[in-house]
């Protein structure tokens, strides 16, 4: 009897500190996800009503043309995007993970542009990507090639964007660094023992350890990609022939400036489904290459 | 079968070295040639110079003249020097600096104060009280973090609306909507500041809890002092968040007069149409500058702080 009662005393304290949270959670997560999630079958205008029609807008969004343009641009975004600031990341991360002179400086100024608020580096990169001032062209010229028009060219607007999307990747360095530093120092010793060449050690040992770490930053890449939006929208409001339209620009659009709220609602519940079921595949997968240590 | 010899094992213990001496001495030259200090050195070098390069040209351009800018080739050092750019920026009629920075300060500081707050109360909570459900909950919590913002920006845009309809107080077109959420705590500074509580020793709370102390009294003498550096890198994490912040001072506010550096520096650009770069490239400099400086203040604080999150594992 005693110690249910301190266990709701516990309790009772428990939820008091906790509470904060949990009513901000009710107000702020649940009740808007309850409500979008009856919107994205309503026809929502804002400034009626919500009407229900069942699945129409889910209907009409698959017979958009928008939907699918937008759908498929971040998806070819993500796949140059992704892979290539994994690797760059973890490939700077094993560099900067050596012992040698001016770590920290060379640390310092890999992670300095993840620091550019996000509408300045869009201006800068603008400018960069001007075709003919901007940086990379006059760069170009000196070299004797007549650089492409990045941003203002169908063709290569969006790797262009995915470039740029490298020079932010510090903060993923300095995650990957923290992994990499945890990785007990015996393990390279025994690989070594065991005559493991650097090559093999890295893929045997290292890739291994750090796999959570990995696995980390993946799920946050798939979750980041699929939310571009300020770069986009200002460095190309979606052009040149919506080369660039992304996903959220679409949904933006649809949200604030048509004032579609319940087909704005249902396009972010098909966007939560994407990224619930490329991360659900991502753990699928982890099992056979992420390795808990201790676990 | 080669052995590497790798800066790593210069820490190695005495018997694994006696053991793999023999193979090391053997393969030493060509071990070494793989972990070649000065190729790792060259391939930083060029990686650093391609990750300044826009900086020194964001920089060089602010303070160049407008013939100067469309000069081809481009000069790196401009002469004149333009330094006047930045108080041209200062004072333009399309961009009301101060009064934008004044703003952005505002959000901020209620930003900080009401995450700081809620924040290590609720990780207090979570790593210091057990209570039934404390799991379930803290793993509800977690999740939460992977819920894009895009699909809660509609509906609670809707709510805000909603409020400002059903009560005397109104939310869109005022700064609410872009702190009160602060103050209910955030997952990622919970979770932050919850690792750090789990490190402190619970002799420490029991020691005060015997002495008469209350919970709350604990919390707020004894370990919100001790955890002063992780409350520092929440801070900063949140001043940062809200510096940058794009979409929601998109989406919520409606008159210029309240936009935020970031909501003002993009409207100045589309009304410029990208003619006067210098002038565009000295305002991005002065959004920069207090991020940076704020970095090299704290760099320690910071590089730990983005450590933390991915050591969830």
């Amino acid at each position: 009897m005693a110690s249910s009662k301190r266990e709701r005393r516990e309790f009772v304290k428990g939820m008091a500190f906790v509470s904060p949270w949990f009513i901000g959670f009710l107000v702020f997560t649940l009740t808007p996800m309850g409500l979008s999630l009856y919107w994205s079958f309503c026809d929502y205008p804002l400034t009626q009503p919500p009407l229900f029609r069942g699945l129409e807008n889910y209907r009409v969004i698959l017979h958009e043309t928008d939907f699918w343009i937008s759908l498929k641009n971040t998806i070819y975004y993500a796949c140059m995007a992704l892979p290539a600031g994994m690797c760059v990341s973890l490939g700077l991360a094993l560099l900067l993970n050596t012992k040698i002179r001016g770590l920290g400086i060379y640390r310092t100024i890999i992670f300095l542009p993840s620091l550019v608020p996000i509408v300045a580096s869009a201006l800068l990169w603008m400018w960069i990507f001007n075709a003919k001032y901007g940086l990379f062209n006059e760069v170009l010229a000196k070299l004797g090639i007549n650089g492409p028009n990045w941003i203002a060219d169908v063709n290569t607007a969006m790797p262009s964007l995915a470039l740029m999307s490298l020079w932010g990747v510090g903060h993923t360095v300095i995650i990957y660094l923290a992994g990499l530093q945890d990785v007990p120092t015996e393990l390279y010793e025994a690989a070594e023992i065991d005559g493991a060449e650097s090559f093999r050690r890295m893929w045997h040992v290292t890739i291994p350890m750090i796999s959570p770490v990995i696995f980390f930053n993946l799920i946050m890449a798939i979750i980041g990609t699929f939310q571009v939006f300020a770069v986009p929208y200002m460095m190309t409001q979606g052009g040149p022939f919506h080369a660039t339209y992304f996903y959220t620009m679409y949904l933006y659009e649809n949200a604030f400036q048509n004032c579609y709220f319940g087909f704005a609602s249902a396009l972010a519940w098909i966007q939560l489904l994407i990224v619930v079921v490329l991360t659900a595949f991502a753990f699928w997968t982890s099992t056979r290459w992420v390795h808990y240590q201790g676990k | 079968m080669t052995t590497l010899e790798a800066p790593t094992t210069s820490r190695s213990q005495a018997p694994s070295r006696l053991i793999a001496s023999r193979a090391k001495r053997k393969t030493a030259r060509k071990g070494r040639r793989q972990s070649n200090p000065f190729l790792i050195h060259l391939t930083l070098l060029c990686v650093c110079v391609l990750f300044i390069a826009p900086f020194v040209w964001m920089v060089s351009t602010s303070l160049k003249t407008v013939d100067q800018v469309m000069r081809d080739p481009p000069v790196l050092i401009p002469k004149p020097m333009m330094p006047e750019n930045y108080w041209k920026v200062i004072t333009h009629p399309k961009m009301d600096f101060p009064l934008f920075t004044r703003n952005t300060l505002i959000i901020a500081t209620l930003c900080v104060i009401g995450t700081v707050l809620s924040s290590s109360i609720v990780a207090y909570g979570f790593a210091k009280i057990r209570f039934r459900g404390r799991g379930v909950l803290f793993a509800l919590m977690l999740s939460t973090m992977m819920i894009p913002g895009a699909v809660l920006m509609v509906p609670q845009f809707a709510l805000f609306r909603w409020l400002g309809d059903h009560t005397p107080i109104q939310f869109l077109g005022t700064f609410k909507p872009l702190w009160i959420g602060a103050f209910f705590g955030s997952a990622f500074n919970i979770f932050l500041l919850r690792q750090f509580f789990m490190t402190i020793p619970d002799e420490l709370s029991e020691a005060a809890r015997i002495d008469g102390c209350s919970e709350l009294g604990i919390f707020a003498r004894i370990m919100l002092p001790l955890a002063r550096p992780a409350l520092a890198v929440v801070a900063l994490f949140t001043f940062m968040a809200v510096w940058n912040d794009f979409l929601g001072p998109l989406v919520y506010l409606q008159r210029p007069d309240q936009y935020t550096l970031a909501l003002g520096l993009q409207t100045f650009q589309s009304q410029h149409g990208g003619t006067e770069w210098q002038l565009l490239m000295a305002a991005s400099v002065l959004v920069l500058a207090p991020i940076v400086i704020l970095f090299f203040l704290a760099q320690r604080t910071f590089i730990q702080g983005i450590a933390t999150t991915g050591m969830k594992g």
